[in-house]
């Protein structure tokens, strides 16, 4: 399994999600021929100054954060000269929005006056095992406003995977959608680039929000949002370079480059366990165990795999003790294809491992061993009688323990 | 009986000459399956051993099945192969395609099920990135491990592999009648409404145990299923509650979904549908025997 970049994505099962900043979004729209304002990211506020010159003297300045009400918070600001561009860019960057903080600036050519803002997007409707086109007159705003307040406003066309999107196609969600006839033919076009997108990049959205309708008749995508589906990289090379690698936890990014399956949580139990969704119950069983111990809860999610190997035991023990706010762990295995005695095994050995690279092995180990060779397991943990390790023996009741063993090390 | 998989059936196993395809077809082998071959076009002609058991190789999936009378297709096909393999599948019609591979771009699989919906669902596709189904002391086509558990008749459906072994080990005195991991990616093929359906109308199948995880809202839609339309007793799980939302950026995905894909939207779901919900695996298994008992 490949890592990955929250607990809810995770927790699906190793579908994982490539969330873009606005310009990448804008870039990749910009390659597939959607209409877009030209734009520079920069990480510097002097370097506003050089790309607002290039612009024609004045610009936008952009938050690039990813999460939504930028403009409200004070992101986004307009500079009339070069000076002005710097001055809004020290402002910006290091600023925080929703507890994002900002480490880069769009700089973007201004939009002509606006008439009026549309939405257009292309996802993955999972419910229904297909595509799905949205697209609403009502723009530039959240769209979820639009669908809860007025859902007749929000056209949502599906489309065949097999299909696609041809003008005519279009031209059937932009009529659905009820675009003005003056642009009915424009939007359709830029549905069909923006599908483009959408295929070409293995997205699982696109969404321009607002789709502007500028002075002088021009349709523009001033804003959007694109998701990629890592499962794709194999036939997508320039997506790794599109992930922010320096926004991981820094525990997160030593579990990637170990090819662990990784998410940092605020706890105080750590976790190790074989398969998504027995690390996920893991984490709820622990939860639910730590209200009897001083409300401590796990403090991370891992699923080592199947294979789970005295190596990759020892690189997910190596994180897991290496995070200060765990105080106790919780290892959780239930051997399928595996066998309980390698794991046993795995465990005795990354202790060795541990301490012969001269880690400090202090945290108490909690460890269940059920399903295959399980009595085995249980008997090499029992035989190496290491003093951080406690065997017992089933889920609910290793949960307890490690709990308790977390709230007593947390006084 | 059984769900979908029987001591009748006949399986082939795509991508078996790899590593992976070898290792599970050997065990598949062990558990009693009916293994009548591999696909691999570099391959056809020749055949593998599995300790005694010659498995013979065939070109396509048509060639198999008219050579074999095979039925069933498990396919072990790297990520960037199993578009191709599964529309493979898909044109030759065989009834029962099971998709362990892990990893699968999501377009692919959408595309994939759009074309076996096309088709005619002539193809009934189960996963993708699943551990497949098994039914003890007949067949296993996928990885479940074949020693856990005994036939019996409980009917299991689960988004999740190891969370399937687990509940078939709390519960592996009484055993089951099938155990299906229907996957847990955004698009699958079989789904937990297919399962209840298919445990509903089994004469083995005294209760249906189902397993659920969060994301998406094939909970909430199966609970919806349940109240309408299934009568045996229905025992749930649902694994999640305390994973955290994610970085969402997206807007839109939540408008499809409405606000169902929380773990507790979904036990509240299933519970209105009359279905007892466990707050962890082993109160699960405790209420399956509460209601076998009732």
């Amino acid at each position: 399994m490949q890592a990955m970049h929250t607990a809810r994505e995770t927790t699906e099962k190793g579908w994982t999600r490539v969330d873009l900043f606005e310009y990448q979004a804008r870039d990749l729209f910009a390659k597939h021929g959607v209409p877009v304002l030209a734009g520079e990211v920069i990480d510097t506020p002097e370097a506003a100054r050089a790309v607002t010159e290039r612009l024609g003297g004045k610009s936008v300045v952009k938050a690039q954060v990813k999460v939504g009400g930028r403009g409200k918070a004070g992101g986004v600001k307009l500079a009339a000269t070069p000076d002005e561009a710097v001055a809004r860019a020290t402002d910006i960057l290091g600023m925080d929005i929703k507890g994002h903080t900002v480490h880069k600036v769009m700089i973007a050519e201004t939009a002509p006056e606006i008439a009026e803002e549309y939405y257009v997007s292309y996802l993955l409707d999972r419910t229904n095992r297909t595509f799905l086109a949205m697209a609403s007159v009502q723009g530039g705003v959240e769209i979820e406003v639009v669908a809860e307040e007025n859902p007749d406003a929000l056209a949502k066309v599906p489309v065949n995977a097999n299909e696609g999107v041809s003008i005519e196609k279009a031209r059937e969600i932009v009529a659905q959608a009820k675009f003005p006839a003056e642009v009915a033919e424009q939007v359709a076009e830029i549905m069909v680039t923006l599908w483009d997108t959408f295929i070409k990049e293995d997205a699982l959205l696109v969404e321009v929000n607002p789709l502007a309708k500028v002075a002088d008749g021009r349709v523009i995508a001033l804003d959007g949002k694109v998701s990629l589906d890592e499962n794709a990289e194999f036939r997508q090379p320039d997506h790794e370079a599109l992930e922010d690698k320096a926004a991981a936890n820094p525990l997160e990014a030593a579990a990637k480059a170990k090819n662990l399956n990784y998410v940092k949580l605020d706890g105080e139990v750590g976790i190790i366990g074989n398969g998504a969704g027995l690390v996920m119950s893991t984490l709820d069983v622990v939860a639910y165990a730590g209200e009897k111990h001083s409300n401590v809860k796990p403090a991370n999610f891992l699923d080592i795999g199947g294979g789970a190997s005295a190596e990759v035991m020892a690189n997910g023990l190596e994180i897991i003790l290496g995070d200060p706010d765990v105080k106790s762990v919780f290892v959780n295995v239930f051997g399928g294809i595996t066998a309980c005695d390698e794991v046993a095994n795995g465990i005795v050995q990354a202790l060795e491992l541990l301490k012969s690279k001269g880690e400090d092995v202090t945290k108490p180990l909690v460890v269940r061993l059920d399903g295959n060779n399980a009595e085995l397991g249980r008997k090499i943990l029992s035989d190496a009688n290491h003093p951080l390790v406690q065997r017992v023996d089933t889920m609910d009741g290793a949960a307890d323990k490690a709990a308790e063993l977390a709230a007593a090390a947390a006084k | 009986m059984a769900i979908f998989l029987t001591k009748d059936s006949k399986v082939i196993v795509q991508g078996m000459t790899g590593a992976t395809g070898m290792k599970h077809t050997k065990l598949m082998l062990g558990d009693g399956t009916n293994i009548v071959g591999g696909v691999n076009p570099r391959k056809a002609g020749t055949s593998v051993d599995f300790d005694g058991t010659e498995v013979p190789v065939f070109g396509t999936v048509a060639e198999a099945m008219e050579k074999t009378g095979a039925d069933v297709s498990v396919l072990f096909v790297p990520p960037a192969f199993s578009k191709a393999a599964v529309v493979e599948a898909i044109d030759a019609e065989i009834p029962l395609a099971v998709v362990i591979t892990e990893g699968i771009a999501v377009h692919d699989s959408a595309a994939f099920y759009a074309y076996a919906v096309e088709k005619g669902n002539k193809t009934r596709i189960i996963g993708p990135n699943c551990p497949g189904l098994i039914t003890p002391g007949q067949s296993n086509a996928g990885i479940i491990p074949g020693d856990i558990t005994k036939p019996g008749r409980i009917g299991l459906v689960s988004k999740s592999g190891t969370l399937t072994y687990q509940m078939m080990y709390e519960l592996r005195d009484i055993g089951f009648s099938s155990a299906v991991g229907i996957g847990g990616d955004p698009v699958i093929g079989t789904t937990h409404i297919d399962a209840l359906a298919a445990f509903e109308a089994d004469p083995d199948t005294d209760l249906i145990v189902m397993i659920g995880e969060i994301g998406g809202d094939a909970e909430e839609r199966a609970a919806d299923f349940i109240a309408k339309n299934v009568t045996k007793p229905v025992v749930g799980y649902v694994a999640g509650f305390t994973a955290p939302e994610g970085k969402t950026m997206g807007h839109a995905g939540a408008i499809v979904s409405g606000s169902s894909g929380t773990a507790q939207a979904k036990k509240e779901a299933l519970e209105a549908a009359g279905v007892k919900v466990g707050k962890t695996p082993t109160e699960t298994a405790k209420l399956a025997r509460e209601a076998l008992t009732a």
